[in-house]
């Protein structure tokens, strides 16, 4: 099925310890984005260096548990060494992570000079992991039948402690995050779920270390619930959006890893990137795409608005015609001083007519009257009149269509929302006349019926509009 | 007819679309202490920044003494709130002050001595000559105030726009700004002061604008500063128009 | 071993003078370009720009070989490293902009996954069978020592700029850190200023990496700028220290590792730095924490003293014929505790306000003690009264109110009231205690 070397008893293992590793940072890692300590996350897992180096130099062991010890104590200690300068010293909070972790690691990295002679111990290791060499160093599980390699295991165990605290203390970490006075006030420490959470992080900093490499923590920590932040706006959803992003991008990024160089005759390359640039393509995914978020979903809505808004334009235009025509009768049978109203309307209305008067071209017009009459809104004028079938055909098209029932229905509840806004904002906002029209242009395609009638009541129901036009009510025809 | 400082005209502003002020429209002429009146959010402070372009309006022109802004903006003197800066920051009130210069000084042209002793001297007028070297975090909340107020004088503009230099500052203080702004005003000086104290309003301003989100009243103190217009000004948001705002930017961005 | 140091600190050996110029050079640019970051709070930007220089050093090393050319030239290394580091620097704010998304996260998803491609990138470079393609890892880690005289020629011409332009922008820089608003309402292009800015972290930072490493160069552009706040509250002091820091830093860094070659030279420049940072941290003479620890203790030491001489200046106006005061009496005044007490009747003693009758544990004023005694007692009784009179506060809690003020007002302040209320008692009449209704009088 694939079409590259891929062995389950090797690739799935490296899988395994990928996903696990990165389901336990982003399961921890939303929690650090809203409280926007996301680069503590980074500190801390720069900074568990020296503990590992520490432990190994004090006890002289590479005894895992040694180690693990040293690297968390000295990754919490990076959180409070960081909050003391920041508070003691006055010192910018980013600026006391950055002399912290990045001593720390200058302090690791002597260390593991000096201990060269008797260890090896490679910085690189700390950076970028060997996740590669996960399937060699396997534990048997007689009564499972088969071995487990070690890293996937312990891994197993910090996702399972970091679910549990996660899924235990939803609720707590939900106020201490959102507010985390409220959090004190209603009788847990916000300071504690704050430490706990630190403590958790360097565990799952140093755990993942050794097989995936700091840069996968730092990636997982961070990319997983930013893309999910952008999906959605409930955190339980953002939480399993999260692992689920992690965990599709641990898997691809292997993939990517084995795939990619070899277009170039490459042979495969280091997974641990791999699989932080394939949250990152996940992030842009995200970042372009998010239905609500995304850039082109947004560019899309922002054109379909205005798009919407001009059919609408054309829909009114076509009724104040009508109107005006209907009026205009009226009108001139009895007085002639009072049109000013319809004086406008040239006595032919062709497309490029409406386009100049709505501001836009006539090929947009065009399109929106053949949308209005796709959505049955106006049908088109001269169908029934056999003159005008010898008429050019260009001509023809530029005559403008009539509307339909429904279309006048809809163009009625336009004018009145127009009209009525009119009238509300000469009555209660004091408008200045000559803007009346371009304000209330700009509503009238966003009142609702709840706001129509709410219109209505403040304005004393008027029957016509600030210009002396009829304000329509489809609902008493 | 006293010439216009300051006209605003179908002003518009919105922060993600919402907007902060709507249709804003009123002339200031020149030569008067505008109090600028109205309730927390109605976008006092948005006001002047969209004057003094320093963020994007959706419509609307403003025009000072007739020109656009960027054209007199060496005839206009700013004073922003006093917690928008960060008062730890490593100068001295005399460098705060020096800073209202730095356009006549020039690009990469050092400070000269002439500059340091303009400064001096506004600092001088706002009563803190003693404290010129003076860290600023180590001023109280008054003498921030004044450094900042003197900042503005160094200037020698000729239209001022000041927000909220009177809040949260100690009587003498309080008394000493007013003092300065009768003075300035007596010099030809056009000041357009946000305000938060309805007590005192018709004892500092001759003229006053009342805005909430657009502008309820504006004109002479005695005309326009009366109970039914506070009353319009502080009785609530129309509140159609913000729901017909709100439908706009929900639409917009499709939530 | 001291023939050794004699030849490293008189620079004579060529490659060392090489490398410990270079990287005081650097350093000396990396401190005064760090406090501006630093004050534009923006301490951690280089730390994201480090890491996102590193797909574009392997990427120009890959395409350079690719093309037939020497993928190991500096300059097309560190041109690949700009272009990338730029990319990194437009995608935050792309995303700072674009998303909901707050600027650290924005640096940490950069900052990682920018480095995840270029340590994915470097895996296939590993694999190009040139051999010299190992050297690209020093940039991860830096290696001081291979650097060569063009090298350093690059950092010093670099750094150069880079001072040169701060100078040059010194103001504008300032008050674009300082007040963003007041620089735009005053006409600045704000954007171009930031840009610019932005661009001297840039090549500050890509000059850095291959002395110190892609994660230490961050540590030259804050620590030693961070280091500088604690000593002065003038930004042209600041940034002048922390670039001697910085240089300081980096030479005594380099020299070590030049004494030592097996320390890695970028991780003992950091630690020259931070040990910089704990020293100024604890000493900084205006933001130090001992400093101010102890400048807190003078003041405490000096309102216990005022308070001991006031409290036997008023036992002694209310009962003119005694003689002394005993301890135990003195102890119920005020809630001292004995310890306490007894500290400051020492001290009082040895300076010669009180004198003490050891035995009988009974005090007295010295006239010294008493003129003292009776100025703060005025002093007191005048803000008493100023309170009463103009702040509208009950007689009850004025005592806690005056004592409060009285210590932290500024002198000038205390004087100009106290001229106010001087010319309305008189300037040697002694105020009566606002508390005694009438007892004392």
């Amino acid at each position: 099925m694939m079409g590259f070397d891929w062995n389950w008893q090797l690739d799935g293992w490296i899988v395994a310890a990928g996903i696990l590793c990165a389901v336990a940072s982003s399961l921890l890692g939303c929690f650090l984005l809203l409280r926007r300590m996301s680069l503590l996350g980074d500190a801390i897992s720069h900074a568990v260096l020296p503990g590992l180096a520490g432990a190994f130099l004090i006890s002289g062991s590479r005894s895992s548990i040694w180690m693990f010890v040293g690297a968390v104590i000295v990754g919490v200690l990076t959180a409070l060494l960081s909050d003391f300068i920041h508070n003691r010293g006055q010192v910018d909070e980013g600026a006391s992570m950055g002399v912290v972790f990045t001593t720390l690691f200058a302090s690791g990295l002597l260390m593991i000079v000096v201990a060269a002679d008797r260890v090896d111990l490679d910085p690189g290791c700390v950076l970028y992991g060997a996740i590669e060499q996960t399937p060699l160093d396997k534990w048997d599980f007689p009564w499972l039948g088969i071995a487990v390699p070690r890293v996937v295991v312990v891994l197993s165990i910090v996702t399972l402690v970091n679910a549990l605290f996660v899924g235990l203390f939803f609720k707590e970490l939900k106020i201490s995050t959102f507010d985390a006075a409220l959090a004190t006030a209603s009788g847990f420490s916000a300071s504690l779920i704050h430490y706990a959470l630190m403590t958790l992080v360097a565990v799952t900093a140093v755990a993942c270390f050794e097989s995936v490499g700091n840069i996968l923590v730092v990636a997982m920590l961070i990319v997983p619930p930013a893309t999910a932040y952008l999906l959605t706006n409930r955190l339980r959803t953002m939480v399993i959006l999260s692992c689920l992003i992690a965990a599709v991008s641990a898997w691809g990024g292997h993939v990517m890893a084995i795939v990619i160089p070899s277009w170039f005759g490459f042979r495969s390359t280091t997974t641990a990137g791999m699989m932080s640039v394939a949250a990152g393509c996940a992030f842009m995914l995200a970042f372009l795409f998010a239905p609500n978020q995304g850039l082109l979903p947004r560019l899309v809505r922002q054109q379909w608005l205005r798009w919407s808004i001009l059919a609408d334009d054309v829909l009114t235009l076509l009724y104040r015609i009508e109107e005006s025509a209907r009026i205009g009768v009226s009108h001139s049978a009895s007085a002639d001083g009072s049109t000013f109203a319809v004086t406008a309307m040239p006595l032919t209305q062709t497309v490029p007519w409406v386009a100049e008067t709505l501001l836009t071209n006539r090929f947009a017009v065009k399109w929106a009257i053949r949308y209005l009459s796709w959505r049955g809104r106006v049908e088109p004028a001269k169908a029934n009149e056999p003159g005008s079938e010898s008429a050019e055909s260009s001509e023809a098209a530029s005559v403008l269509p009539k509307l339909t029932a429904v279309g006048r229905r809809e163009a009625e509840t336009i004018v009145r929302s127009h009209r009525l806004w009119e009238q509300y904002l000469v009555t209660k906002v004091d408008v200045a006349e000559e803007r009346l029209h371009a304000k209330a242009d700009r509503f009238e395609h966003f009142t609702d019926r709840e706001m129509q009638e709410q219109l209505d009541e403040q304005t004393d129901s008027p029957s016509i509009d600030p210009h002396g036009r009829p304000i329509p009510n489809p609902d008493q025809d | 007819m006293d010439p216009i400082a300051l006209s605003v005209d179908d002003l518009t502003v919105a922060y993600h679309r919402k907007p902060v002020i709507w249709d804003v429209e009123f002339e200031i002429p020149q030569g008067k202490l505008v109090g600028v009146v109205g309730p927390n959010g109605a976008g006092k402070s948005t006001l002047l920044k969209a004057i003094m372009d320093l963020i994007p309006k959706a419509s609307g022109r403003v025009e000072v003494f007739g020109k656009p802004y960027h054209q007199s903006l060496h005839r206009v003197g700013y004073v922003p709130q006093r917690e928008s800066v960060d008062w730890d920051f490593p100068v001295d009130a005399l460098d705060v002050v020096t800073m209202g210069l730095y356009r006549r000084v020039g690009w990469c042209l050092p400070i000269r001595k002439k500059h340091r002793d303009a400064a001096r001297e506004a600092l001088a007028r706002v009563g803190i000559a003693d404290l010129a070297h003076r860290q600023i975090s180590q001023l109280s909340g008054g003498q921030q105030q004044r450094t900042f107020l003197a900042r503005a004088l160094v200037q020698d503009a000729d239209l001022y726009l000041m927000d909220e230099p009177l809040a949260a500052v100690d009587a003498a203080t309080e008394a000493a700004i007013v003092e300065l702004l009768k003075q300035m005003q007596a010099d030809g000086k056009t000041a357009v002061v946000i305000h938060h104290d309805l007590q005192s309003v018709p004892e500092y301003f001759d003229h006053v604008v009342l805005l909430n989100m657009r502008v309820v009243a504006s004109g002479r103190t005695e005309d326009v500063f009366t109970n039914e217009n506070l009353q319009k000004t502080y009785g609530g948001r129309l509140t159609l128009l913000d729901e017909a705002t709100e439908a706009m930017r929900r639409r917009e961005r499709g939530i | 071993m001291s023939e050794h140091l004699w030849r490293v600190l008189s620079l004579q050996d060529h490659n060392t003078r090489v490398v410990i110029f270079g990287t005081a050079i650097l350093g000396f640019a990396a401190g005064l370009v760090g406090c501006l970051t630093l004050l534009r709070r923006r301490a951690l930007v280089g730390d994201a720009l480090a890491h996102a220089a590193l797909p574009g050093i392997a990427g120009a090393f890959l395409i350079a070989t690719a093309m037939g050319g020497e993928g190991k030239s500096l300059p097309i290394l560190l041109a690949g490293a700009t272009v990338s580091g730029l990319f990194g620097i437009v995608s935050i704010l792309l995303i700072r902009k674009m998303t909901r998304i707050k600027e650290d996260a924005a640096l940490g998803i950069i900052l990682s996954v920018y480095f995840g491609l270029g340590v994915a990138l470097l895996g296939i470079v590993t694999q190009m069978n040139r051999g010299n393609a190992a050297g690209l890892e020093s940039f991860i880690y830096g290696k001081t020592a291979t650097m060569t005289a063009g090298d350093a020629r690059l950092i010093a011409v670099a750094s150069a700029i880079c001072v040169l332009i701060c100078i040059a922008l010194l103001k504008e820089f300032k008050l674009l850190c300082f007040d963003e608003a007041f620089a735009g309402a005053r006409g600045y292009p704000v954007v171009l200023l930031d840009a610019v800015l932005m661009s001297v972290v840039v090549v500050v930072t890509i000059v850095g990496l291959q002395a110190v490493g892609l994660v230490l160069v961050i540590a030259l552009l804050v620590i030693p700028a961070a280091s500088a706040r604690f000593w002065t509250d003038r930004l042209v002091v600041m940034m002048v220290i922390a670039s001697v820091l910085g240089m300081t830093g980096s030479f005594v860094g380099a020299a070590v590792s030049a004494m030592l070659p097996r320390l890695p030279s970028g991780a003992m420049i950091v630690l020259a730095a931070g040990f910089g940072f704990l020293v100024s941290f604890l000493i900084g003479t205006r933001r130090g924490v001992l400093v101010r620890l102890w400048r807190r203790r003078k003041l405490n030491e000096s309102i216990d003293h005022q308070h001991l001489l006031r409290e036997l200046y008023e036992m002694f106006e209310l009962d003119p014929s005694r003689v002394s005061v005993p301890y135990e009496e003195l102890l119920e005044r005020r809630s001292w505790s004995r310890k306490r007490l007894r500290r400051m009747l020492e001290q009082a003693s040895r300076e010669g306000w009180i004198t003490e009758n050891v035995s009988k544990m009974e005090f007295a004023l010295t006239d010294r003690g008493e003129t003292e005694a009776k100025r703060l007692t005025r002093r007191h009784r005048l803000w008493e009264l100023y309170l009463i009179r103009y702040a509208d506060i009950a007689p009850q809690r004025v005592d806690r109110d005056a004592d409060a003020i009285e210590h932290v007002l500024e002198p000038e302040i205390v004087a100009e009231l106290e001229t106010l209320l001087d010319n309305e008692l008189g300037k040697t009449r002694m105020p009566d205690d606002p508390h005694a209704d009438g007892v004392a009088s």
